[in-house]
């Protein structure tokens, strides 16, 4: 009797393990990377880590459909390699004999990812489900965009520095014409003084009058 | 007794000594002075060490077998580069005149030297300042985090990369299509890419309010843009020694292999690259030392600078390869590691049963038990040696290798900002002297107003520079920089070059030379400088540039392009250039260098019609 009631609840589970087989059409091969991503402080897989991640791929299948009991008996397992990469199936909660189709599978993955791969304390590229592609973090584009700030910022002070310029030099040229007047009547009383005193002074050395081109053409 | 061409009336159109001691006492003269000598210092080894010493210098070194290249470059310093700085900046000094204004005073025949001088600083002016401007766009983009080029965009439904991007790599993709959206073709101009356009404008609006009171501005300037190249590469050579592989990449830095020193194209290299290096024939040397004091010791001078550009070129080269190892570690890191994991993969072994130190026998072993899935696999292979010899020299050192390992480094956007205000200062610097060689002479030679202000000087060249560069903004615009690099900063400058010693010591006349150097500094010049200038540095300048045009002749005109449709992509693929690209070539290279002649033999020719004219009308 009791042997009969051991057969009776080893069967379903025996009837579900023929289901997964590698390369099976509704399937999906999982590969881990633990000692890749954790290095010092990898954890060592075992039943364990097994019974918890067909736990957390129930917990995906039941969010994603919302009603469905999946249990962790919904999840078969097969073809562990020391690697740390297995394939697995999903049989319906309804008939364990039937599989789930592998697109729903997928879209349930996809959905929890995250909360998959943090439970194992990997990543999307260390806890790899073949077949289904990640979704990349789109990269972040500011707007407006940071450079334009900078060139505003440079040809703003660029700017103001060519006005800077522009205004001190007009300023000085003012400055340098006022002086020259003043300087002028001053001169001349001077002059009126040397000619009076009968003292004559040295000319400047006036380049103006020394041309570039001092050769006659012939 | 030394061989003199005849040169009639130059008594007259050069000061004489007492002109020169009267002037300086006075101070008369409107011409423009330096502030101090360190200005003067500063602004020709700015002038002198420009982006070529990061990114060509290192390249020609390891290329060209390693510590032994410094062999033929320090013996080219000395019996080339150095004689031509000490010409440039006596006779610059001797006569005070720019370029134009010194060759005209030499003999008025001699003209065309400075007309070609101010050309060749116009040609290379407009691409060098594009190069400045694409340094610009990095730099305003090192601004933010993480760095622009350190991932690939998504393509539309976000599930992958761009193709263009995942073949090549991110920094390629943002160099080649985000920067500068390259056309397949120099042909295929592909309208105006506004981004370049608006760094173009920044470019040369710096550079004319930087110069925009000539000297009394850039002199101030120099004090940063010289400088900080120096404290940056400092900074770089401590971050780069700390980094992983960097010894690596200096042994392949210095490695030296003797068996390059026979090649003639090392020796040819080392003495294009010293020429190049010193800024020679662009005219701005003469510029500058003409604002000097009468007894300057320009001797002393000349033999400072060539120190400095030497040890220069090698203190960057160092840094360089640090940085270069650090990348090629990285990748061939990466290589292994990728490796490892594709065979752990298929062979379903424990992760960490292949690690780097055994991969090897690993591999061998697996190849050996099982080796049509090792072939299926596709294994690459890593190579170090390959890695450090990738893309290092000019716009691929800098805006793909550097900027790749810069996203290696912790802190990278404070990296990239230092890098490439390094690169920018160095530019800045060198574009002083450019566009003293250009002013200048057009001022000399009547074609700007003489009435005008500096200011209004400056603010119309580079507003006129700045339309004919919008040139290099269009798609094709990086070819246009590599061919203009290619023809107008190589042939004319050698030919200008050669023309001036050749004017200075047998026109000019090396006695008269001889005794101005006494004049001037107290001494004259010993029998190495003779030697040099009379026949040793003319000769190899004379023979760089026959080996030079020989071998251009016999090459058929190719050019490298970014086509993502050829069937090398990610490897530039080599094309001929279109067949009228050659007429392009003379006007480049052919009309600087040819314009000495031609404008000689114009003057001759009006000089002798104006003789028979005047025989004809006084025998009447």
């Amino acid at each position: 009797m009791l042997e009969k009631i051991l057969v009776l609840l080893c069967l379903p589970s025996a009837l579900a393990q023929h289901l997964c087989t590698p390369g099976a059409s509704d399937g999906y091969k999982v590969r881990l990377s633990i000692k890749t991503a954790l290095g010092d402080q990898a954890y060592v897989w075992n039943e364990n880590e097994m019974f918890l991640f067909r736990a957390t791929l129930a917990f995906a299948m039941r969010t994603h459909f919302n009603g469905q009991m999946y249990n962790v008996s919904n999840i078969v397992v097969c073809d562990e390699t020391p690697r740390v990469s297995f394939w697995f199936v999903v049989t319906s909660p309804l008939d364990t004999s039937t599989l789930v189709d592998r697109k729903d599978v997928e879209e349930a993955v996809r959905k929890s990812r995250n909360r998959i791969n943090s439970a194992f304390l990997l990543t999307d590229k260390t806890l790899e489900f073949i077949g289904i592609a990640p979704t990349l973090a789109a990269p972040v584009y500011p707007d407006p965009p940071p450079w334009l700030i900078v060139f505003g910022v440079v040809m703003g002070a660029v700017g103001a520095g060519i006005i800077i310029l522009l205004v001190t030099s007009v300023l000085q040229k003012k400055r340098k014409k006022n002086e020259k007047s003043e300087g002028e009547d001053d001169e001349e009383d001077t002059r009126v003084k040397t000619v009076e005193n009968g003292t004559a002074s040295d000319g400047v050395y006036n380049m103006s009058f020394s041309d570039d081109e001092r050769f006659t053409k012939m | 007794m030394r061989l003199v061409l005849p040169n009639p009336g130059l008594e007259d159109r050069i000061p004489s000594y007492e002109d020169l001691d009267r002037m300086e006492k006075e101070e008369a003269g409107d011409r423009p002075k330096w502030d101090n000598k360190a200005q003067y210092i500063l602004t020709c080894v700015g002038f002198c060490i420009g982006i070529g010493n990061v990114w060509r210098f290192p390249y020609l070194c390891q290329s060209h077998g390693g510590g032994a290249f410094l062999i033929p470059y320090v013996i080219l310093l000395v019996l080339e580069g150095m004689p031509l700085l000490l010409l440039e900046f006596a006779i610059g000094q001797r006569l005070r005149k720019g370029s134009v204004g010194v060759w005209r005073a030499i003999s008025p025949y001699l003209t065309g030297v400075g007309v070609a001088s101010m050309l060749v600083s116009l040609l290379i002016g407009l691409y060098y300042n594009t190069l400045i401007a694409w340094i610009l766009w990095y730099l305003f983009n090192s601004f933010q985090s993480p760095l622009p080029w350190a991932q690939c965009p998504l393509n539309d439904n976000g599930t992958g990369f761009v193709p263009e991007c995942q073949r090549s790599s991110a920094v390629d993709y943002y160099f080649y299509r985000v920067t500068l959206n390259s056309s397949a073709s120099i042909v295929d101009s592909g309208g105006i890419h506004w981004p370049i356009v608006l760094c173009l404008l920044a470019a040369w609006t710096v550079m004319c309010v930087c110069y925009i009171r000539g000297i009394g501005t850039s002199g101030k300037a120099v004090y940063v843009t010289a400088i900080l190249p120096y404290i940056v590469l400092a900074i770089f050579l401590i971050r780069g020694l700390t980094l992983k592989g960097a010894l690596s990449g200096i042994k392949f830095l210095f490695t030296p292999d003797v068996d390059e020193l026979m090649k003639p194209t090392t020796w040819l290299d080392a003495g294009a690259q010293v020429f190049y290096a010193f800024s020679l024939a662009w005219g701005g040397l003469i510029s500058f030392s003409s604002y000097n004091p009468v007894h300057n010791n320009c001797m002393q001078d000349a033999v400072i600078l060539s120190a400095i550009t030497g040890l220069t070129s090698i203190y960057a080269a160092t840094v360089t390869y640090t940085i270069i190892g650090f990348r090629a570690t990285e990748k061939y890191d990466s290589c292994i590691s990728d490796n490892i994991m594709t065979l752990l993969n298929a062979f379903e072994l424990p992760e960490d049963s292949i690690s780097t130190s055994n991969y090897d026998a690993a591999f061998n072993h697996l190849n050996s038990s099982s080796p049509d899935i090792i072939l299926a696999l596709d294994i690459k292979i890593c190579d170090l040696q390959t890695l450090l010899s990738e893309g290092v020299e000019g716009t691929g050192l800098a805006f793909i290798v550097f900027t790749e390992a810069i996203t290696q480094m912790p802190g990278s956007p404070a990296w990239s900002v230092l890098f490439f205000i390094m690169l920018l200062c160095l530019g800045i610097s060198t574009l002083f002297g450019n566009i003293e060689g250009v002013v200048v002479p057009l001022k000399d030679l009547n074609m700007l107003p003489q009435k005008w202000p500096q200011e209004a000087l400056t603010g119309v060249t580079c507003a006129v520079a700045f339309v004919i560069s919008l040139l290099f903004a269009q798609h094709s615009g990086i070819y246009w920089v590599t061919l203009f690099d290619n023809f107008a900063g190589s042939v004319p400058l050698l030919t200008i070059g050669f023309f001036e010693m050749i004017a200075v010591v047998y026109i000019y006349g090396i006695d008269r030379f001889n005794e101005d150097l006494e004049f001037m500094v107290g001494y004259k010049p010993s029998i190495f400088w003779q030697v040099t200038w009379r026949f040793i540095s003319p000769l190899i300048v004379l023979v760089i540039l026959v080996f030079y045009l020989v071998t251009q002749v016999q090459e058929e005109l190719t050019y490298l392009v970014w086509d993502p449709n050829s069937e090398e992509f990610p490897t530039l693929a080599s094309v001929p250039y279109p067949s009228w690209i050659n007429a392009l070539i003379f006007l480049l290279a052919g009309v600087p260098s040819l314009a000495v002649p031609v404008y000689a033999l114009c003057r001759m020719s009006q000089n002798s019609n104006i003789i028979a004219y005047k025989v004809i009308h006084f025998r009447v």
